[in-house]
């Protein structure tokens, strides 16, 4: 075996081995550098946009602004949202102060409506203890136990 | 809703494809290394390559088969990760055996231990189906992991092997220390979570720094004096490091107050310095650290610093690129196959190839915090912090034993060491991250109508 082989040897399994970490850092590229831009998000949304598109003044994002889960952002479709303990809500809160199923925010004519689903510690429109559907006004914040959230354009 | 519940809340992809593929690489890597070791020492392929490659491979299928059957969502990096250093430790200890003379590495005793080390990871796998049973157990675990660590301590069984007392013999040699970690950081995360509130509690403030409250140090000193004890009873330093670290960090997490990690080490360093002075072979590892290379420590027949300057001298000869699998002299370091592993594999694939490895080291414990930020439970969320953190600090404190950044202490490097209780254990660990990164990455529930009060839900 001559020196030039053996040589070649050792860089090509060097070269190798760092090949596997970067396979590796490849298949969480999505973990690190979050989702990936590219050909999945923009197509499926697009057409879905122009059919009900957003008048202005409606609300596109919810925003947690405090509270433990803090900076996390929603976006609004037509679905409802659902928030509480409850692993299968929307918005799962690790809080001692909220009920398993404690609020829902759904949309109706173009405006969202927090509705409160019988929790112990009620939720709060700005101030004041909401006892009905509510509509809720763009930036006004909404509270839950430790958690304050707000809709946003 | 479907589709919408789908944007809310996003499907993790499985990954089995990638993670199958993964697999692969790291079993071709292995074979290639094994080639390149017979290579390098005679010119010819090992006759042994094809039964241990493949044997390994084998191994690794049935792993892959009960991950894909009994956690399909789990991590699909971890498996290969671990496969990757445990094979290329299993090819270092087989070039080291293959030396001009006999040194005690024993590659087919290695890959039995891994082939074991496999049947842990697929038993604890189907026993626990949900870690959060764990939690019930957390003072049983207590318990049993400061019984596992007193064992070694008991007459007849206990038995004392190059200067520590952390071996018992039943037929063979277990070292019970391995176990007790996994039980101990179990039973921090059970603990923690029912008194963090308590802990996070703040006492004075004091500069930048809020104190916890006096009345609250009892169980970081309960801990402290614990591991103290293994370092004076035991003269094992490596695992009263890695057990006070280790509930450090935990406690970190749980309370997020950095004042713990500040009362932590100065606990530690004032007990390693006052121990340092009483104990001769704690003070020895201090002279020898400082001043490795004074003749007169290189020398010293006991606690000297003869083991470390080879590896540093292996590490040196290596250099950049290494001197190639089979063409260095690893054997020349003592216990290269099992503490010193890693200043060998230093010597034969260089700076490069180390560099390699620990970002394989580093992406397990990233999976590992990632696993923790994932889960759902205050519990998961310690136990998975805990143990991906245990594992970054057993390697950092070894690794930085050997390489002369810290006082040497005796600690396996995980997965790559020969040596049967480790690899059993750091299996175990792996099956328990696996099992919490299956748990913390599968969907939630979606329901399947969106009216009423009463919903139906599809698991």
């Amino acid at each position: 075996m001559s020196e030039l082989t053996l040589l070649l040897i050792r860089l090509a399994f060097l070269a190798v081995l760092w090949f596997f970490v970067i396979a590796a850092v490849g298949v969480i590229r999505t973990d690190l550098f979050g989702a990936r831009p590219a050909s999945a998000a923009p197509k499926p949304t697009q057409p879905a946009r122009s059919a009900s598109k957003p008048k202005r003044g409606e609300p596109r994002q919810m925003i947690v602004t405090g509270g433990p889960l803090q900076g996390t952002v929603i976006n609004l479709t037509d679905a409802p949202i659902t928030i509480g303990r409850a692993p299968d809500s929307t918005l799962v809160l690790a809080d001692d102060y909220a009920s398993s199923r404690h609020a829902r925010l759904y949309p109706q004519n173009g405006q969202w409506i927090v509705e409160d689903l019988g929790s112990t510690n009620g939720t709060y429109l700005d101030r004041t203890k909401i006892t009905r559907p509510t509509p809720v006004p763009l930036g006004v914040p909404i509270r839950i136990g430790k958690t304050v959230i707000e809709l946003r354009k | 809703m479907s589709a919408d519940a789908a944007s809310a809340v996003p499907m993790t992809p499985k990954r089995r494809g990638a993670q199958l593929f993964m697999l692969a690489f790291a079993i071709g890597i292995i074979m290639a290394a094994y080639a390149s070791v017979g290579l390098g020492m005679n010119g010819q392929v090992p006759a042994g390559m094809l039964t241990y490659g493949l044997g390994l491979g084998g191994l690794m299928l049935v792993a892959y088969l009960v991950l894909a059957k009994f956690a399909p969502w789990a991590d699909p990096l971890i498996l290969p990760l671990v496969t990757l250093v445990n094979g290329i430790g299993l090819v270092m200890i087989y070039r080291i055996e293959n030396a001009p003379y006999e040194n005690g590495a024993s590659a087919t005793q290695q890959i039995t231990w891994t082939a074991l080390g496999i049947v842990m990871f697929t038993v604890t796998l189907l026993v626990l189906r949900d870690h959060r049973v764990l939690q019930r157990f957390t003072y049983t675990a207590g318990a049993l992991g400061v019984v596992l660590l007193l064992l070694p301590l008991l007459p007849f069984i206990g038995v004392e092997l190059n200067g520590a007392r952390i071996w018992i013999n039943v037929g063979f040699s277990v070292q019970p220390g391995e176990f007790a970690k996994l039980a101990l950081v179990v039973f921090f995360a059970g603990y923690l979570v029912a008194k963090r509130n308590v802990l996070a509690l703040v006492g004075r403030r004091l500069l930048f720094i809020d104190l916890p409250r006096a009345r609250d140090l009892g169980p970081v000193l309960v801990v402290w004096g614990i591991s103290v004890g293994i370092l004076v009873l035991q003269k094992d330093l490596g695992t009263s490091l890695l057990l006070f670290g280790g509930f450090i960090s935990m406690l970190y997490i749980a309370t997020g107050r950095t004042a713990w990690v500040l009362i932590g080490l100065l606990l530690f360093v004032g007990g390693a310095f006052v121990a340092g002075q009483i104990f001769s072979h704690v003070g020895d590892r201090f002279e020898v650290w400082l001043d490795p290379g004074n003749n007169e420590f290189y020398t010293r027949a006991a606690g000297g610093s003869y083991q470390l300057m080879e590896g540093l001298f292996g590490l040196g000869s290596g250099g950049i690129l290494g001197t190639g699998l089979g063409q260095g002299h690893p054997y020349r370091i003592p216990l290269a196959f099992s503490d010193f592993i890693f200043p060998a594999v230093g010597e034969e694939l260089g700076l490069t190839g180390l560099m390699a490895l620990l970002m394989c080291y580093a992406l397990i414990v990233e999976r590992g915090l990632r696993t923790a930020l994932a889960a759902r439970d205050p519990f998961s969320k310690l136990l998975a912090g805990g143990l991906s953190f245990i594992l970054a600090w057993q390697v950092f404190i070894i690794i930085g034993g050997v390489t002369n950044l810290i006082p040497l202490t005796g600690l396996v490097t995980p997965f790559m060491s020969q040596g049967g209780s480790a690899l059993l254990a750091n299996w175990i660990l792996i099956a328990l991250l696996v099992r919490m990164s299956d748990a913390a990455r599968r969907p939630p529930p979606q329901a399947i109508q969106d009216e009423g009060l009463t919903q139906v839900m599809q698991r």
